[in-house]
């Protein structure tokens, strides 16, 4: 078969070869899809041209779900199966979620995450955002007539481990392919830095429905770099609303109240918060179930002071980043905000009075972070024009570390490390004859572990018996792009391994995954065996376009024996996809892998020699000289 | 490029303690554009695993240079002179007594929520510690004295340790 004309990266792909990849802003109010169409990032609405989809999810006797605003206008009618802020559960045990008992779900204390109990069954937070995400997904290729090549998922920057790693994991489940897991508030910055070809120190405030960031980016030609990020995961526009609902239930003197009516008066205590933003004072009237009528009114003045203590928890996280990156209040150039929730007075007033300028809204707070997603998918998926391009260089927002004698915390990677990064240190065992030691790894500043979240905890075992210390056991973390973690262990005498990709201990197994993905196929009545086999066929046409795409790029650096067969294997791999077989798919697609094992590591080192090329001579004859020294 | 090659070589600097920290930054964000995951995202799985092993390299590379305790230190280790800071705590007495007087000053300014006197502190110790990096490129770029140097390091991990306990000292009192 003739060898499509591909666009290596860096090179403009020609319209037809556009691959299809989206945005996707993944909010605890609203969720929203973008893409680059045309050269231009859109926001794709639904059918009735809305583009926000209401993050709201209900689940039916019969195993049907809604997702988006039906469910959402009818949440005080089946309260306990209509799934709210999901986002907030997100790789969170039941401790940890704020205002439990005010909540109208049936909570199950599942280790590491907390589950679901409804109608139509158990189910995980994971699950709950996959019906987001896949609705999100239908939308985009119903929008974009074809099979997407991948997404680009935002989270909040302050999310640790354990809540990026359910992200990709509904990612997954909702059969998205993750090109990568990016900062809401970086994506941000992308939107309005290439909107507004701004250069220098910027901040970013997002506070959204339920989490709150602050990043601090430099902006210098081409390149996006996060000195520092802050804030705080459980904090946002719903604890507004929350304020004004004890508020009402004080101010009206009413008993305990039935979910239904909570979800209603939460209703109207966000109703009146917006309403607030543009006017000054709010009526909240209500018949609840009980006959009890509430009718008061909010004035801005009441609200402000009820909501003073939220506005203050945004601004130490501020302090602290920017105390992080090293800097000053009158360092910062411009501060984007972002969030529906910044459309709060007190809140802008907050903002601009600690940096001393008017922050900056000219970007919809609520499309913002969309489209910056979109934008990065566009230049990840490969369709980046020549020139139009830009390299973005994130952090990891809390420290990673390892628990060590008396339940304390030493720190491997510290907060705001530039990602991808690895750092390996040396434990010893402290008994005589000690054969397997314990590795229990956790995220936070604090330095108890019980302080900290646990992220996994695994057992490097067989270490030959030796005296107290004598051991060498050397622990490597690896945090990815996605600023998910690995870590793995090694004793260094006997070169006794273990590893474990930080997942097991609150996240799903894989098998777990594929189950989910079992039963929901089955629940849509779709051909499991046909899905699978399609997805198999994508996952290969994929890897042939990459192939094909280095071949196209850096064809010399194979040589023809070599290239024939690479060819052969794509070849082989082309043949499979058009057949049924997916274990031959899978045979071809590790094949074709291993035939350009080598090609990979080549094209790896010209692209770093590129980096180096445009030296001159005097500057590598001082490297060198200098070794000397 | 070979992948063991050390840092100063990956950013095609010369092994000296005083770098050019302009082309240092420029050297790192060409050899990222070039390396970094994000341009490998759909790329098939080995080269995203060589982008993913580069990319880290050049965060620790860029790590290790930046700031001058850890470039000095990384400085020495490649030439072969481990500052060996682990086992060799063994200080002069006159550099103890001073560090015990300074952190007297830092404890008594921290107990009474002083933020005035901590932000002297933190000047003051400043400014010490910027002579005392002068000392130690002239030591390490111009005498080559690496066993003067590795000593100056070792005092200089003491007050880079001190002062970053008056930057906590003072970032809990903002915090109240």
């Amino acid at each position: 078969m003739a060898l499509l004309q591909i666009a290596e990266p860096g090179e403009s792909a020609a319209p037809h070869q556009h691959k299809l990849a989206v945005g996707i802003d993944l909010g605890t109010t609203n969720s929203l899809v973008a893409t680059v169409r045309s050269g231009l990032t859109v926001v794709l609405n639904d059918e009735l041209g809305r583009p926000l989809l209401p993050s709201v999810v209900h689940y039916a006797a019969d195993g049907s779900t809604e997702v988006g605003y039906e469910p959402q206008s009818r949440q005080a009618q089946d309260p306990k199966n209509t799934i709210v802020s999901v986002k907030r559960f997100m790789g969170r045990g039941r401790n940890d979620i704020a205002h439990v008992e005010s909540l109208p779900y049936d909570f199950i204390d599942a280790p590491g995450m907390v589950k679901l109990r409804t109608v139509a069954g158990v189910k995980s937070p994971v699950e709950v955002s996959a019906e987001i995400l896949k609705t999100l997904r239908a939308r985009a290729e119903a929008a974009l007539g074809g099979d997407l090549v991948g997404a680009v998922i935002t989270v909040p920057a302050y999310f640790d481990d354990a809540q990026r790693q359910a992200t990709k994991d509904a990612a997954k489940l909702a059969g998205l392919n993750v090109l990568r897991l990016l900062n809401e508030p970086t994506a941000a910055a992308i939107a309005y830095g290439l909107d507004n070809a701004s250069e220098g120190l910027y901040a970013v405030y997002d506070l959204g429905g339920g989490t709150f960031d602050i990043s601090i980016l430099r902006l210098s030609k081409g390149v996006f770099e996060v000195l520092a990020a802050g804030g705080d995961s459980a904090l946002g526009g719903d604890d507004f609303d929350h304020r004004i609902f004890c508020w009402v239930s004080e101010q009206a003197q009413l008993r305990p109240l039935s979910s239904g009516d909570s979800r209603l008066l939460l209703t109207r205590a966000r109703e009146a918060k917006e309403y607030l933003t543009s006017h000054s004072e709010a009526p909240i009237t209500a018949r609840l179930s009980t006959g009890e009528m509430v009718d008061l009114t909010l004035t801005t003045a009441i609200f402000n002071e009820i909501t003073q203590t939220l506005v203050a928890k945004t601004i130490q996280p501020i302090k602290k980043a920017l105390r992080d990156a090293g800097l000053s209040v009158n360092e910062v150039k411009g501060v984007v905000m972002v969030g529906g929730a910044t459309r709060m007075p007190q809140i802008q007033r907050a903002v601009g009075e600690f940096f001393k300028q008017e922050p900056l809204t000219n970007l919809d707070p609520d499309k913002v972070v969309a489209l910056g997603a979109a934008t990065q998918a566009n230049l990840l998926a490969g369709n980046r024009a020549a020139g139009d391009d830009w390299l973005l260089l994130d952090v990891i927002p809390l420290s990673l570390g390892l628990e060590t004698m008396g339940g304390l915390v030493e720190k491997v990677i510290p907060r705001n490390s530039t990602i991808p990064a690895a750092r390996a240190q040396e434990f010893t065992t402290f008994r005589d004859g000690q054969t397997a030691m314990a590795i229990h790894v956790v995220q936070g500043e604090r330095e108890l572990v019980s302080d900290c979240r646990s992220l996994a905890s695994f057992e490097l075992r067989g270490i030959p018996p030796m005296v107290a210390g004598a051991a060498r056991i050397r622990v490597t973390f690896q945090v990815d792009a996605d600023g998910l973690l690995s870590v793995a262990a090694r004793e260094q005498t006997s070169g006794v391994e273990a590893s474990v990709t930080v997942k097991p201990s609150y996240g799903l197994s894989d098998d777990e995954i594929a189950g989910m993905l079992k039963d929901s196929l089955d629940h849509a009545k779709d051909d499991a065996f046909r899905r699978a086999l399609k997805e198999a066929q994508v996952e290969a046409q994929r890897l042939i376009e990459a192939v094909q795409a280095a071949i196209h790029g850096d064809g010399e650096l194979l040589a023809a024996d070599e290239r024939s067969r690479v060819d052969g294997a794509i070849a082989r791999l082309q043949a499979a996809a058009l057949g049924e077989n997916r274990r031959q798919i899978t045979l071809a697609m590790d094949d074709l892998e291993a035939e350009t094992k080598d090609f990979a590591a080549r094209r790896m080192d010209k692209s770093i020699r590129k980096a180096f090329a445009g030296r001159t001579v005097d500057e590598l004859e001082r490297t060198a000289g200098g070794s000397k020294a | 490029m070979d992948f063991n090659a050390d840092h100063f070589a990956l950013f095609g600097l010369p092994r000296v303690f005083r770098i050019d920290a302009a082309a240092l930054d420029a050297r790192y964000r060409e050899l990222q554009a070039e390396v970094h995951p994000d341009r490998f995202a759909h790329a098939a799985d080995a080269e995203r695993r060589l982008s993913l092993q580069w990319a880290t390299k050049a965060n620790e590379a860029y790590q290790a240079l930046k700031k001058p305790l850890p470039r000095a230190r990384y400085l020495l280790h490649v030439l072969g002179h481990d500052v060996g800071a682990e086992n060799n705590t063994a200080m002069p007495a006159e550099f103890l007594m001073e560090q015990m007087e300074w952190r007297e000053g830092v404890a008594e300014a921290r107990a009474a929520g002083d933020h005035h006197e901590l932000e002297h502190l933190h000047h003051r110790l400043r400014e010490r510690m910027n002579a005392s990096y002068e000392e130690l490129a002239a030591l390490l770029d111009d005498a080559q004295d690496f066993d003067a140097a590795s000593d100056r390091v070792r005092r200089l991990m003491f007050l880079e340790k001190l002062l970053s306990e008056i930057d906590e000292a003072i970032a809990e009192i903002e915090e109240q």
